[in-house]
């Protein structure tokens, strides 16, 4: 008899599970509650570090869930998760259940709500963006101020919701830095004469090719990075932005004006794994993601058995590495439903 | 004695095992917080004095690690505790409070009295 398992998120961690599932003849019902798949990857324009268009990305996680067996349900959110016996018994929103030998959690992140950073006027000023804003924009192929008018001089705030004690975020994003790069790329690629600045307390280029990404900008593209937290923002009188910053490397106060300010907004442990976690008894960390059984060898290991992870639902990851934790997580489903009942 | 206009300068070197870094240690021990700064310099953005003076929170917290005392003693005078400082800090240190502990410090050591 075949088997059934539910995932639980249809990004980028989540299609990547129900794909390699299905390839090897386990049936999947795979729940999304955007009215289509793709989570976040739908609002990116390019990713980092090679700037290849998401869609190609897309197009690889759309294939691999045309294999058949994939059942996906849109609109649908979890209202109960219980376990029975060896099954799990799930209610849907619709009041549907549906009954599963194992469950994958892969309800991803959310972007951190920059207007909670109140000192950089998000939702107050009339320039202020954030990264996704960026994106939307470089897709619409119209980079503008909200007058329409192209701006000059552009400042990207780093770790903005991330290592930042006052809104209750310690860890770090990981990815904010190297977007902070990317798009200062595209900026001065879509404005060639316009001044980039990268503000960031420090460059946290670990992954691969990021630090070659980060040469580029400073010697290809004249991104100009300069060392300080930005303390404030604030609109002047010809609607400009004055920030305020340490240039720390310098040891003095730093004031400058600028067109438009964005603002890398870092990841949080997205409201429906919050949600997953209190219907499903699902333990999470002091960072709020889900806390896996073993940092090291249990990384797709929930508290439940039968109950596995997949992606930055556990903490935050590039697409590379969520790909890699959503295949690591069938290899454990597998191994459990053969060896476990 | 003749004077040819010839002076000897101080080193500008941090002579790390010679200096007293007791009021580091003060500091350490009444707010622990005062671990936590990673030199991001949002506090010397926001702070008033730094913006009119030479002054600034984040290279004070250094020099007092580092037990650069006279420059210490001299910068400490400056602070006007507003506060505003540890209203910005990303990493919850009472910024304020380790200018109130250094200024206790030095006046409960004679050799250092402000």
């Amino acid at each position: 008899m075949s088997k059934h398992v539910v995932v639980i998120g249809g990004g980028v961690a989540g299609l990547e599970v129900a794909g390699q599932l299905s390839k090897v003849g386990i049936e999947v019902s795979l729940i999304e509650k955007e009215n289509k798949s793709g989570g976040h990857l739908n609002n990116w324009y390019r990713l980092f570090p090679d700037r290849r268009n998401s869609t190609e990305v897309k197009e690889y996680l759309d294939g691999m869930t045309h294999n058949g067996g994939i059942k996906l349900l849109t609109n649908t959110t979890i209202e109960k998760l219980n376990r029975s016996g060896s099954h799990f018994s799930i209610t849907t929103n619709e009041g549907k259940e549906l009954i599963a030998d194992a469950v994958i959690v892969a309800t991803g992140f959310d972007l951190f709500k920059s207007a909670r950073k109140e000192e950089y006027g998000y939702g107050i000023y009339d320039n202020v963006f954030t990264s996704a804003d960026l994106e939307e924009m470089f897709k619409k192929g119209e980079l503008a101020l909200t007058n329409g008018i192209v701006p000059e001089t552009i400042g990207i705030i780093h770790c903005v919701g991330s290592r930042d004690e006052k809104v209750g975020n310690f860890y770090c994003s990981k990815l904010c830095c190297v977007t902070a790069v990317k798009q200062a790329i595209e900026i001065r690629e879509y404005l060639p004469d316009s001044k980039v600045f990268c503000f960031y307390m420090d460059m946290r280029m670990g992954g691969a090719f990021y630090e070659e990404l980060y040469r580029e900008a400073q010697e290809k593209w004249g991104v100009n990075f300069i060392r300080g937290k930005v303390s404030e923002a604030s609109e002047t009188i010809e609607n400009k932005l004055l920030i305020k910053v340490e240039d720390t490397l310098a040891g003095r106060p730093l004031k400058m004006k600028l067109d438009m300010l964005v603002l890398m907004a870092g990841m949080e442990m997205s409201e429906g794994g919050k949600k997953i976690a209190g219907i499903g008894g699902l333990r999470t960390g002091e960072n709020r993601f889900f806390a896996a059984t073993d940092n090291h060898f249990g990384s797709n290991k929930s508290n439940i058995e039968g109950v596995f992870y997949a992606g930055t639902c556990t903490a935050p990851m590039n697409i590379t590495e969520t790909i890699s934790h959503a295949r690591a997580a069938v290899v454990e489903v597998i191994d459990y439903l053969k060896n476990s009942k | 004695m003749n004077k040819f206009g010839f002076t000897i300068s101080k080193g500008r070197q941090i002579d790390y095992e010679s200096n007293d870094r007791r009021i580091a240690d003060y500091i350490f021990e009444k707010e622990p917080s005062f671990r936590l700064c990673i030199e991001c310099g949002g506090c010397s953005a926001t702070c008033t004095t730094s913006n009119f003076t030479v002054f600034s929170l984040r290279e004070l917290n250094i020099l007092i690690k580092r037990g650069e005392n006279d420059q210490v003693r001299q910068n400490l005078k400056k602070c006007m505790l507003c506060g505003k400082c540890t209203l910005v800090c990303p990493r919850g240190v009472n910024t304020r409070n380790i200018v109130v502990l250094a200024k206790k410090a030095f006046q409960k050591s004679d050799e250092y009295a402000i």
